[in-house]
Parts: structure tokens; C-alpha cells; sequence
């Protein structure tokens, strides 16, 4: 009997009778890129592969459909729409000032980037702009740069998790920390804040908060160095980064792309030079660019941003000091009755503006339910106002038809335009570098979708 | 002229006074509906009115984007006066409201006269004015020029509901591909010569177009410590 020893990695019959006929690729012994390239002529290592929405690199809910030749990407298409949620249509079913709620969950990330450019277009639309106490636009400068700055670290931080290095990322979120820290103080809330109001902001700052602030931002400062040590000329990481997701100032001018991806092209646009709001024309800071066009170029503006951001912050709190007054615009008709109070538990009622209206004035107690249920009506238009997010060009485009809702709220949404880039930097790539490309556009999927 | 005398939207001309746009309108004094009005205003209407066309001076550098689009277009498909239906100054912005058959050749004249050059668009937002009878879908455009030190404006271009059809400017702006698909998506304005104009936000098989007017906002009541709290869309309102 010639019966064969069991050999568990041998070919099955079944198999050895479909292979007949197909190339057998032989890796041992012979010469690889002659193989490599027999097999590229025949295209037989052309594979399309579906990557995400569940994706732990995708960066979000991003489906990416990516065809491959061998380890190089051909073409790159991208899916979006997974974390639509409609805020745009249902700000249409609530007031004005509800609004805000809604458009500070589009890019969590950057909330308060959300709530300014909407309550600067809702100002705008009331014409009201000059009428905002200053102290309301300091206050919202600073929550911005402070805001810029944890954004960038999420976006070093994440982008430095899906290359694999996870001390970039824990450096990061523990800087980030700092600045959620003060958020909370300050607004009650982590995210979704809700905390700028057309008008001027929902509330003071509370004791103690421009302490918290001066006392952070140098161990702020100090973190970001740490960061800087360990990424700016590691290696790896440049070797990761460098050349990788190259889009040029024609690429950025045609696709629509702008923030940092802009910068790394050496031009210096930033609406807070350009076009400023909220009184950035009086604060001292530059614009940091680069030229290399690249993803390490990205990176090490948002790097030089940070500590610009700080400087802005710093000047905020100064000025703060010395700036008393009120943070809500005059006028009884927009703004709301009551500061709210912060309690140990988040935002709480403002006790003696409760004891006012159930005791002493039925009055106050009218023109609070109205204003609060009803809302304030905004005069019949529209208006674009564009904010710098970390992201880029944040745009607001608000119709009123004179109602106390908004008629329509557009938001441009500058992940949304940048993510348009995709193709353009990934095709032609490899694989891997798909995943630096990605996280060097920084779009944050809440915000593309909204 | 007779033809144009009965366009209502011409360019104002000097030293005219153009009436404000009549985009609908609200009954009563108080906003609320649903319910019986016993303040004896219920009778009330109230025209909602857009702003007016605008009269030259436009003031600060809006008459010199006109008068310099007015250069460029000339010699083109179409001159000035004619692709131009009305010019509103509003707010600080400039809104050229352009006729939908020449859109791409304004955004053409605007993105590439070096003394205009808008080198980008920050996209397309549509807009849904159900009661503007032959203009019910509108296409708002926002351009930013660098060049010229961050000049805005914006273009606004109009469809009637039962032809929605607006030519694409991808081939300018090659920034307005995913913009004019979302504007696809939400309102069904079709973008005619879009490279591949397919829906981006919503599902594939989505049946409407969930940001026009005419779309509810849906959603489902819910119970709380015994009372119902109505949808969004069925809560009174007051506007």
C-alpha cells in the first residue's frame, strides 16, 4: 500500500485540481522583483479592500475603499455620511439661542469654534455685532485659542495612536486634560458646552478661573515641548511623515482646503489676520507656515500654532483682569433674563433671579417665559461668517425669514471641505502612509457628517 | 426692452428705489399657531421681506467687483446685464444674484480676472423659499479672494421646484464636488454636469430630499413622568 503519510499542510486533491492552470508564484530561491513584476503585468494583485467605518485607524466613522496594486494605492475613494445627524435641519424646529446646542455637537472637537461662528451670524443677522460687550469677546478668544489648543492635541494625539505610538497619544490627552479641566470650570461641561450665546456668553467666569488658567498654561507649554521632543525629530516619525500626503498650494487653492493643510504650503492665510472678529486684529501673535506641503508639515504647524494659540490666551487673561462689565448684550430682548449659576453639579438656576420672578415681578416672570419659549425674532436676511477653527475656514451661512427660528443654518465645515483632498494625497501612496494622510487632514467625522 | 421690462429682478438702476422681496408672508401678531387667536389680530398679515436690490454706489469695494465683473463678462456668452439678475448689498455682503444658465461662466470671469480673482469657493448651501413661486430652490455660493485681501461674495442662483436644474461649477471649483452633492442630497437641486453627482450625507436608497421645507422633520413622541412631549415638529410654535 502507498498510502500517503497525513500531511496537515498539504494541498488537498479538490485544491491541487482548481489550481490547475494558475500561476504558482515561487518566492524561494528566485529573483523577487522579477516575480514581483510578472505579477504586476498580469494585474493580479489588484485588490480592492472596503477599510472602516469601524476602523481603529480610520480616524472616525470614515469609510475609505481603497484599490490596490501591491502595497501602492491606486485609486482612493472615501464613503461619509455615517454620523449624519441632521443639526442642520433640526436648528430649523428650535429658537435661536437653542441653536447653539445643537451646532456645538458638529465637531466636538472644537466646540466653542461652533458656537462662536454661529452666534457671530446670528449677531451679524440682529446687527448687533458692535453692541457685544468686550469683555463676552475676550472671554470668547480665550475659550477659542484654549480650544484650538486641545484640538490639536487630540489630532497629534490620535495621529500619533494610529501610527502605533501610544506615548504620543497619552501625552497628548493628559495635556488635553488641563484644558477640559478649565472648560469645566468655566462652562460646567466637558464638550458640547452651549456656552457662547448669540449675544455674548451664557455666563462670567467664575472665581478662580483666570488662576486655573495662568497656572496651567505653563504646564501646558510644557507638555507641548514634551511633545515636540519626542515627534519633532524622531526618525520614525519623520520617516513616517515626511513627503507622505503632499498637496500643494494649487491642490489646496482648487479642493477647498484650508487651516493648517494651507499653512503647510507656506501661505499665510488665517482669518483671524485676514478678516478678523472678536477683536483679533489687537492681539500680538503670528501665523506659524511651513513649506514642505507634507503631513510632517502639518504636524509641526499645528505644533507652532499651539504655542501661538497660548501667547493669545495669555493676553486674553490679561486683559480680563482689567476689563469688568457685563458679558451679555444690553438689549432685555436677546438676552436672557438670568446669568446661570454654576453648581457643584454642572449649570444650575441663578437663585436670585428665581426669588425675582416667582416673588417680586410677574413682569420679569412674562418676559422670561416668553424669551424663553418663545425667543427673540431675528430680522428677515442672511449673512456668511466665516471663523479660523483648527480645522481651517469655519463658515456659517444663516437665513432669516423674521422669525425666533432660524429659517435655515448652513454650516462649511472645514473637515468637510479638507476631507475632498483625500484622493488627491492618498492615490499613488502606499498603504500605510493612507493612515498619516488621513490623520494629517484632521477631519473629525462629527463635524463632515453633522 | 419690453421682454426685460417684465423680468421684475433687473439690476436696479441709480437713482431708482427698489421694492424689498416678497418671500412669503405670517398671519397674526403673536407667531403662534394651532390654536384659537382671541386677541382679535389673528387677521393680520405681515409680508416677510427680503432686502431690496441694491442701488449703485454699493460702497466699500462692491462696486468695484461689479464694475469689474461687468469687464470681464463682456465678450463672453453673455454680458453683464444679462447674467445678472440683481445685486443686494445686505448686511456688509454683497449677494450677486445670478441667472442659473450662466453661472459657470460668472464663476469662470470671477475666479480667473486677476483684478477679481475669488480663487476659492467655500461652497454651495441651498436654501428652500416653498412660497416664492418659480425661484422656490435657491443656490447660495460663497467666494473668498486672498489675492485681494479676503474679499467676499456671494452668488446666489435660483431654480424653479418643478425643474431643478442649476449648472455645475465643479469644473471651476473643483472644491463645490462634495458641496453640490449635499445640496443634491438635502434639497434635490441637480447639478448638471457634476462629475459624479450621487448622494453623500444621507443612504443611497434615501427616498426625499430631508432639508427642503417640505420634509418633516420627524421624530416620536416621548413619555415622561406621565406626560407626552410631542415631536419637535408638532411642539407650539411661534414664528
Amino acid at each position: 500500500m502507498t498510502e500517503q503519510t497525513h500531511d496537515i499542510y498539504a494541498t488537498s486533491v479538490a485544491d491541487a485540481k482548481d489550481a490547475e492552470g494558475a500561476h504558482v508564484y515561487n518566492a524561494s530561491g528566485g529573483d523577487w522583483d522579477a516575480i514581483a513584476d510578472e505579477a504586476s503585468s498580469l494585474h493580479e494583485e489588484r485588490i480592492v479592500v472596503n477599510m472602516g467605518p469601524q476602523h481603529p485607524s480610520s480616524h472616525g466613522v470614515l469609510r475609505m475603499i481603497l484599490e490596490l496594486d501591491g502595497e501602492t494605492v491606486t485609486e482612493a475613494r472615501t464613503s461619509i455620511g455615517y454620523l449624519h445627524t441632521g443639526i442642520e435641519k433640526s436648528m430649523e424646529f428650535r429658537n435661536w439661542t437653542q441653536g447653539v446646542t445643537f451646532c456645538t455637537r458638529m465637531d466636538y472637537i472644537n466646540p466653542l469654534f461652533n458656537e462662536t461662528a454661529y452666534c457671530l451670524g446670528v449677531e451679524k443677522l440682529l446687527g448687533i455685532t458692535d453692541q457685544i460687550p468686550e469683555r463676552a469677546s475676550i472671554i470668547r478668544v480665550l475659550m477659542m485659542e484654549l480650544n484650538r489648543v486641545g484640538s490639536h492635541l487630540v489630532c497629534l494625539a490620535t495621529g500619533g495612536m494610529e501610527l502605533g505610538a501610544t506615548t504620543i497619544m497619552t501625552i497628548g490627552f493628559r495635556e488635553r486634560e488641563r484644558i477640559l479641566a478649565i472648560f469645566e470650570m468655566i462652562t460646567g461641561l466637558r464638550m458640547n458646552h452651549a456656552y457662547v450665546r448669540p449675544g455674548g456668553v451664557a455666563q462670567d467666569l467664575p472665581p478662580g478661573a483666570i488662576d486655573k488658567i495662568r497656572d496651567a498654561i505653563p504646564l501646558i507649554r510644557r507638555g507641548i515641548g514634551e511633545l515636540e521632543a519626542l515627534l519633532n525629530e524622531n526618525p520614525l516619525v519623520r520617516g513616517r511623515m515626511v513627503n507622505v500626503g503632499y498637496l500643494d498650494l494649487t491642490g489646496c487653492m482648487s479642493l477647498g482646503v484650508t487651516g493648517p493643510m494651507l499653512r503647510s504650503t507656506g501661505l499665510p492665510h488665517d482669518l483671524r489676520k485676514s478678516d478678523p472678529y472678536c477683536g483679533y486684529e489687537t492681539y500680538e501673535f503670528d501665523v506659524p507656515v511651513r513649506d514642505t506641503c507634507d503631513a510632517y508639515g502639518r504636524m509641526r504647524v499645528r505644533m507652532d500654532e499651539m504655542y501661538e494659540s497660548l501667547k493669545i490666551a495669555e493676553q486674553a487673561a490679561d486683559r480680563l483682569q482689567n476689563t469688568p462689565g457685563p458679558v451679555m448684550v444690553q438689549d432685555k430682548k436677546i438676552a436672557w433674563p438670568a446669568q446661570l449659576a454654576i453648581g457643584g453639579d454642572g449649570m444650575g438656576n441663578s437663585l436670585d433671579h428665581i426669588r425675582e420672578i416667582m416673588g417680586t415681578s410677574m413682569e420679569s416672570l412674562i418676559h422670561h417665559f416668553k424669551l424663553v419659549t418663545e425667543g427673540f425674532r431675528v430680522p428677515p436676511g442672511q449673512t456668511y461668517v466665516a471663523v479660523e477653527s483648527p480645522k481651517g475656514e469655519l463658515g456659517v451661512h444663516v437665513v432669516s425669514d423674521g422669525g425666533t427660528r432660524p429659517y435655515r443654518a448652513h454650516f462649511r465645515e472645514p473637515s468637510f471641505n479638507n476631507l475632498q483632498s483625500y484622493s488627491a494625497i492618498c492615490e499613488g501612496g502606499q498603504l500605510g502612509d493612507v493612515i498619516v494622510a488621513i490623520a494629517s487632514i484632521d477631519p473629525v467625522m462629527g463635524g463632515v457628517d453633522r | 426692452m419690453s421682454d426685460s421690462e417684465e423680468r421684475e429682478n433687473l439690476p436696479a438702476a441709480p437713482g431708482t428705489n427698489p421694492e424689498p422681496v416678497v418671500i412669503g408672508s405670517r398671519q397674526g401678531m403673536f407667531g403662534a399657531s394651532g390654536g384659537g387667536d382671541t386677541s382679535g389680530y389673528g387677521g393680520l398679515v405681515t409680508p416677510v421681506l427680503f432686502p431690496a436690490a441694491a442701488v449703485r454706489p454699493y460702497g466699500g469695494y462692491f462696486d468695484e467687483v461689479a464694475d469689474h465683473l461687468e469687464r470681464a463678462l463682456e465678450g463672453g456668452r453673455a454680458p453683464y446685464a444679462q447674467a445678472v439678475e440683481r445685486v443686494v448689498v445686505d448686511r456688509g455682503e454683497m449677494t450677486i444674484f445670478v441667472a442659473r444658465e450662466h453661472i459657470v461662466g460668472v464663476a469662470r470671469a470671477l475666479r480667473d480676472d486677476p483684478s477679481l480673482r475669488f480663487e476659492m469657493c467655500l461652497g454651495v448651501s441651498g436654501v428652500h423659499y416653498p412660497h416664492q413661486a418659480g425661484r422656490e430652490l435657491h443656490a447660495v455660493y460663497h467666494l473668498l479672494s486672498i489675492t485681494n485681501g479676503g474679499r467676499r461674495i456671494r452668488l446666489e442662483a435660483t431654480c424653479p421646484d418643478d425643474d431643478r436644474h442649476i449648472p455645475s461649477i465643479v469644473e471651476v471649483y473643483p472644491a463645490n464636488d462634495w458641496n453640490e452633492r449635499e445640496t443634491w442630497d438635502m434639497f434635490g437641486i441637480e447639478f448638471d454636469g457634476h462629475p459624479a453627482l450621487t448622494r453623500i450625507l444621507m443612504p443611497d436608497d434615501w427616498p426625499g430630499h430631508p432639508q427642503r421645507k417640505d420634509y418633516p422633520l420627524g421624530g416620536i413622541p416621548v413619555e415622561y413622568k406621565g406626560a407626552t412631549v410631542p415631536p419637535p415638529d408638532e411642539r407650539r410654535k411661534y414664528s
